[in-house]
């Protein structure tokens, strides 16, 4: 596998042509934004929480392939889970795109997420790769990103 | 489609000075660089231009065997590094054309040039509801220090409109020229979009107006001749990095009846006539803009630099990036899907684009894979972005060193780019 293609593959390309619940959600429980300062990369996720769970996600915004595609991946991998396991799951996600974890077992356990583990070769898109899940986080723990729904 | 109005045969027009670009190429030893395994093809010049040997020698002579404080001792070594550091600044004057070597100052960069003047002539003379004008197409270096002035003082930036092709509308800015204005400035050569301003058209309105005007040299000074007078500019500020010289060390041009006139910026050693408890005497010109230790190293190699231009010629440089901007603006304007940003008649050395819906940051990524160094971002530039409804561009950048060869690389790598992200 080449260099090029390590990095953007075609799992990425094509979220990053047809990204998944690329939508805004007016009906939104809570929505939080994530920016880039670095290249002006903005992603908002909208999430609906029932109790613990995420019953449904979305995001929207403007950013690189691979801030897209991450997006994209992630709220498919992270629709129905818990704050707990949606916790769990971002650890691991950094651990793979910072390079902190074994290369042969690098995309274990993470299912579609794991094309991100190329990342680890280009430090400077690691921000590229996390943007959505940092939103994420902020719109399940900070109470000041909620939206009225009505 | 391309806008300038440069042949794309690639063949320089009669008469045209002839530049020896191999033996450029091979006072620069980093352009033997590999990238992933490809030879390097820099294409970043407006972020920082690489430096030649010579550069790089005065640079290790100075510490080998010049080092020294300048303008205190009455040593060997402080004579030899004060006489290098003062030549310096004559070099830069000459290059400049400034009537006198007391009218150039040494600073860190442009940057902290227009910083300051914003804090030190601005600052006094401004009053609550007085304007500085600047242009839509600045830096933010040239945006930031007048907000800041701003807060200060109660002054308001106002801002001169661009044309759709990234030109200054200039009935527009004369517009802005009004009583309350107590300063001008305005960008040479825009980072972003690379437009060339009419500085004498803009100094002559101001001038006759009474209003002084900086002018941000940034990116102009290595590629077009600088002839400060000429211009009718009463600042003019550049880094010496972008020139092929070392980072950290900069100037800023200033007529002396103002330079006069100005208060200090940074108070301590080096910039006054005599201290006590009491009250202090300021040390005349250049030096009171100079407080501490300044970047000897830097300045002398900023002098190198221009030496080094210099024997080259600004003419030929010029003639050299016209006919390689004209040659890309046509290999890269013809390529399925790019829009070029920036289409003024007048250009030079800048090349900004965007491809598609790939994102900037994707294809300066792939183009890095290709050992293709371009700048993909916002510039520095925000509000040029914001004008022309994109969040980034991807920009190739050049200097005397490229070749019509990187421009086919980068328009092969730019294939890469389409085929990767084929929508």
């Amino acid at each position: 596998m080449t260099q090029l293609s390590a990095l953007y593959q075609d799992v990425i390309l094509e979220h990053n042509r047809a990204p998944r619940n690329f939508r805004r959600m007016d009906d939104a429980d809570r929505h939080a934004e994530g920016r880039n300062p670095l290249c002006g990369d903005q992603i908002t996720v909208w999430l609906k929480l029932d109790g613990e769970v995420i019953s449904d996600v979305s995001f929207d915004g403007s950013g690189c392939a691979i801030s897209k595609a991450s997006a994209s991946l992630m709220t498919a991998a992270v629709k129905g889970k818990t704050r707990a396991e949606v916790e769990a799951l971002f650890g691991r996600f950094r651990e793979v795109v910072t390079g902190q974890t074994a290369e042969e077992t690098r995309g274990d356990g993470l299912g579609k997420l794991a094309v991100f583990s190329g990342i680890a070769a280009f430090p400077v898109r690691v921000k590229c790769a996390t943007l959505s899940w940092h939103a994420l986080k902020a719109a399940l723990y900070s109470g000041a990103e909620q939206v009225s729904t009505e | 489609m391309p806008a300038t109005a440069v042949a794309a045969t690639g063949l320089p027009a009669a008469g045209t000075p002839r530049l020896d670009v191999a033996r450029v190429r091979s006072e620069f030893p980093i352009l033997a660089t590999r990238v992933h395994g490809r030879p390097l093809v820099y294409l970043d010049n407006a972020a920082t231009t690489q430096k030649p040997q010579a550069v790089i020698e005065s640079l290790d002579r100075y510490y080998r065997a010049e080092n020294a404080n300048i303008h205190r001792g009455v040593h060997y070594l402080s004579q030899l590094a004060t006489e290098a550091y003062e030549a310096a600044r004559e070099k830069v004057a000459r290059f400049l054309n400034a009537a006198s070597s007391r009218e150039v100052v040494f600073v860190r960069g442009a940057t902290e040039g227009i910083n300051l003047v914003a804090q030190t002539f601005a600052r006094s003379v401004v009053r609550p509801g007085d304007e500085i004008l600047i242009t839509g197409m600045e830096h933010h270096s040239n945006i930031v220090p007048w907000q800041l002035l701003a807060e200060q003082t109660g002054a308001v930036l106002r801002v001169a409109p661009l044309t759709d092709a990234g030109e200054l509308d200039f009935d527009g800015f004369e517009r802005l020229l009004g009583e309350r204005t107590r300063l001008v400035s305005v960008v040479h050569l825009s980072n972003a979009l690379g437009t060339i301003n009419p500085v004498r058209r803009i100094t002559a309105a101001a001038h006759a107006r009474g209003i002084p005007v900086l002018v941000d040299g940034a990116q102009s000074a290595p590629h077009l001749g600088v002839d400060v007078q000429a211009l009718g500019c009463d600042f003019f500020v550049f880094s010496a990095h972008k020139l092929f010289g070392p980072t950290g060390i900069g100037v800023l041009y200033g007529r002396e009846a103002l330079l006069e006139r100005m208060p200090p910026w940074q108070g301590g050693g080096d910039m006054i006539s005599s201290v006590s408890f009491e009250r202090s005497t300021w040390a005349g010109l250049p030096a009171k803009f100079e407080a501490g230790t300044p970047h000897i190293a830097g300045a002398i190699g900023l002098g190198t630099a221009i030496d080094w231009l210099s024997a080259i010629g600004l003419d030929a440089v010029a003639a050299h990036e016209d006919e390689l901007l004209g040659y890309a603006t046509a290999a890269v304007g013809r390529i399925p899907g790019v829009t070029l940003i920036g289409t003024a008649r007048e250009k030079a050395s800048i090349l900004s684009f965007s491809l598609g819906g790939v994102h900037p940051h994707d294809i300066g990524q792939v183009l890095d894979l290709e050992g293709i160094a371009i700048r993909a971002g916002h510039h520095c530039a925000q509000p040029v972005m914001q004008r022309f409804g994109v969040a980034a561009t991807a920009r190739a950048s050049f200097a005397v060193y490229n070749t019509a060869a990187e421009v086919d690389a980068l328009v092969a790598g730019l294939g890469t780019v389409r085929r990767v992200f084929a929508q």
